[in-house]
């Protein structure tokens, strides 16, 4: 039997990126062959666009809102859209808990353990390719956003801005994802514990309500939430409606905090479930 | 490069309190093929995850194509291909893209690994097959896709954990043939298997493992005469003449002769003449038969007399952690 097959030689975070891209590619690729999947990921933040904006749209002030409550109605609407968006993409993490959890009931990363490949790459390729995902379920909901009257009037590169800090925000909490897959001991339930921890986390913040009308202590917690600082950061780049702030370091630099905490998260995540994965048999 | 593809000595893996394995000492030379039997949670999968990398003995050490698994498991991964329990393919992608994928990852050339992609599909007849998602394939369809998948870099040993267990017997003899066909290429094969017409069929040597210990080893022949020659066997019409009969078989046998109801077996040397001494005895004392046969021990008769319970029993005691990701 031959085993003069020539194989390719490269440097250890070379194999890393390479092996993480083609891992990520054929990820891309499965997202190709379940559309369904993809389409029901895309239902739920178009009906909380629609829920919102139409059933609570009216009935939640934002602080400069119009004399009619046609006005008031649609700066929710703009105040609205960052929400969504914010929301949307921390709920990406669930789609890698969901992934990370299959791929090991099916034995899927036995095999890719016992494979001469950079032992990060799986994670790196999976995450990547989850939030390159949301680029798509982003393009959906802006068209969406655009029909109940939502529009970016903050410039062309503060838009490109705001789309980029919310990719690197649905990197960091793939990571998260990634990392609850891999603690789970079924796919059953890693779809529940990839999605509880996101319902606080999103609805703590600023994403549908303006965190001046939460009682104090929680706007401390709220205040401090990346999400808040998120989509504080995504209102004011597309230029809608912010309200009135309280007076927290984060949200007086909430570009900064954003980008800071997500490469935290991802500094802290990557390295502990890269190393769970290396032993994810190994009980 | 040494003689020994695979060499194991004194590997010990502990789960907590249990200890799934305990000493075990295994050697597979090159071209060779290695059945590990043994049941439910006797450690043979645990056994495989240690030599194929995915876990860590707790003591003891293996080498894998000269290469030590603890120290140098990156080398001992490019050698080998592994094909676990369950098909391990990525079931949303087709047939062709999972090869292309893992022959990726083992960094071979994109030419050859779509050539050998190509070839591997048509050797798997899943040809027709290979644009449509692995969700769609039979369970035959897909082990024949993860076996195809561990071969894509041609590996000179390959470990097959229970590669036909859950699979009909069409499948089942599909899968032994290409076994066969690797075999026969020179690959060195460990296999495991509960099943002792599959160690019997595939291996050249086979290993019986008992509670993370090896209880037995040898060919198929050796560990059938360890457990003594041949048995006769006879069912009688009348039970009124059991005793008879067992007098017929005493004179002709080696050892006491066994009964249940009207069925009679006993050792016995001196191959087939026994069977005509047997009948000659019988008819004199004039006892109708309803059949007999010489029998050759069988694997399970090996089995029951090493460890004193059947082969497809499992034994509580050291039931093996699995990884209880739901796979069952």
């Amino acid at each position: 039997m031959t085993t003069s097959i020539p194989t390719r030689k490269r440097p250890l975070l070379g194999w890393n990126i390479s092996d993480g891209a083609v891992v990520s590619r054929f990820s891309l690729v499965q997202t190709l062959r379940v559309p369904e999947l993809m389409f029901f990921s895309l239902v739920q933040p178009v009906m909380f666009v629609l829920l919102f904006a139409y059933v609570f749209g009216g009935a939640i002030p934002i602080a400069g809102a119009g004399a009619t409550p046609d006005d008031a109605a649609d700066i929710y609407r703009n105040y609205l859209m960052p929400g969504i968006f914010g929301q949307t993409v921390a709920f990406a993490a669930a789609a890698t808990t969901v992934g990370m959890a299959e791929s090991m009931s099916t034995g899927l990363i036995d095999r890719f353990r016992s494979l001469p490949m950079a032992s990060g790459a799986v994670l790196i390729g999976r995450t990547f390719a989850d939030a390159a995902r949301q680029i798509l379920v982003l393009l959906v909901l802006s068209i969406t956003g655009l029909l109940v009257g939502w529009r970016i009037t903050g410039g062309f590169w503060n838009a490109v801005g705001a789309y980029a800090l919310l990719l690197l925000f649905a990197y960091a909490v793939s990571w998260v994802g990634a990392y609850i897959g891999l603690s789970m001991r079924s796919v059953e339930t890693a779809s529940t514990a990839g999605l509880i921890w996101l319902f606080p986390l999103t609805f703590l913040s600023n994403a549908f309500v303006p965190i001046s009308s939460m009682p104090t202590w929680l706007q401390t917690i709220a205040a401090y939430n990346p999400i808040s600082t998120l989509v504080l950061a995504t209102r004011e780049l597309f230029g809608n409606p912010t309200g009135i702030q309280p007076d927290y370091w984060p949200m007086n630099n909430p570009v900064l905090y954003t980008i800071g905490s997500c490469l935290l998260v991802v500094a802290i995540f990557a390295t502990i479930s890269i190393r769970k994965y290396k032993r994810t048999t190994a009980k | 490069m040494t003689d020994d593809a695979v060499v194991a000595e004194g590997l010990v893996k502990e789960f907590g309190s249990v200890k799934a394995l305990n000493g075990i000492n295994l050697t597979v030379k090159r071209g060779q093929v290695v059945g590990l039997l043994g049941p439910n949670g006797a450690g043979k999968t645990t056994a495989v995850r240690i030599l194929s990398t995915l876990l860590t003995p707790t003591a003891g050490r293996a080498m894998v194509s000269g290469f030590d698994v603890v120290k140098n498991p990156e080398e001992v991964r490019r050698s080998i291909g592994l094909t676990g329990q369950y098909a391990a393919v990525n079931e949303y992608l087709t047939g062709r893209e999972n090869l292309i994928m893992f022959g990726a990852l083992y960094h071979l050339p994109s030419s050859y690994v779509k050539k050998r992609a190509t070839e591997l599909l048509e050797w798997f007849e899943l040809t027709e097959a290979a644009n449509r998602p692995a969700k769609t394939y039979s369970g035959g369809m897909r082990r024949r896709l993860d076996l195809a998948s561990s071969l894509i870099a041609q590996p000179s040993i390959l470990f097959l954990d229970e590669p036909t267990t859950g699979l009909d017997p069409r499948s089942r003899l599909g899968m032994w043939d290409v076994i066969n066909g690797l075999v026969a290429e020179g690959t060195t094969v460990l296999l495991t298997t509960q099943y002792l017409e599959e160690a019997d069929q595939l291996a050249d040597e086979i290993v019986v493992i008992d509670h993370g210990q090896v209880i037995a080893q040898g060919t198929a022949e050796m560990l059938k005469d360890q457990i003594g020659g041949d048995r006769i066997e006879i069912s009688i019409v009348d039970p009124a003449r059991v005793s008879d009969a067992v007098a017929a078989i005493r004179s002709v046998s080696s050892g006491d002769p066994l009964v249940e109801e009207l069925k009679i077996s006993a050792p016995v040397s001196g191959g087939s003449t026994v069977l005509v001494n047997a009948i000659r005895a019988l008819d004199v004392q004039g006892v109708e038969v309803g059949d007999i046969v010489l029998r050759r021990p069988t694997l399970d008769d090996v089995f029951l007399s090493v460890t004193g319970h059947g082969a497809e029993e499992s034994t509580p005691p050291t039931e093996e952690p699995k990884r209880g990701r739901g796979r069952k």
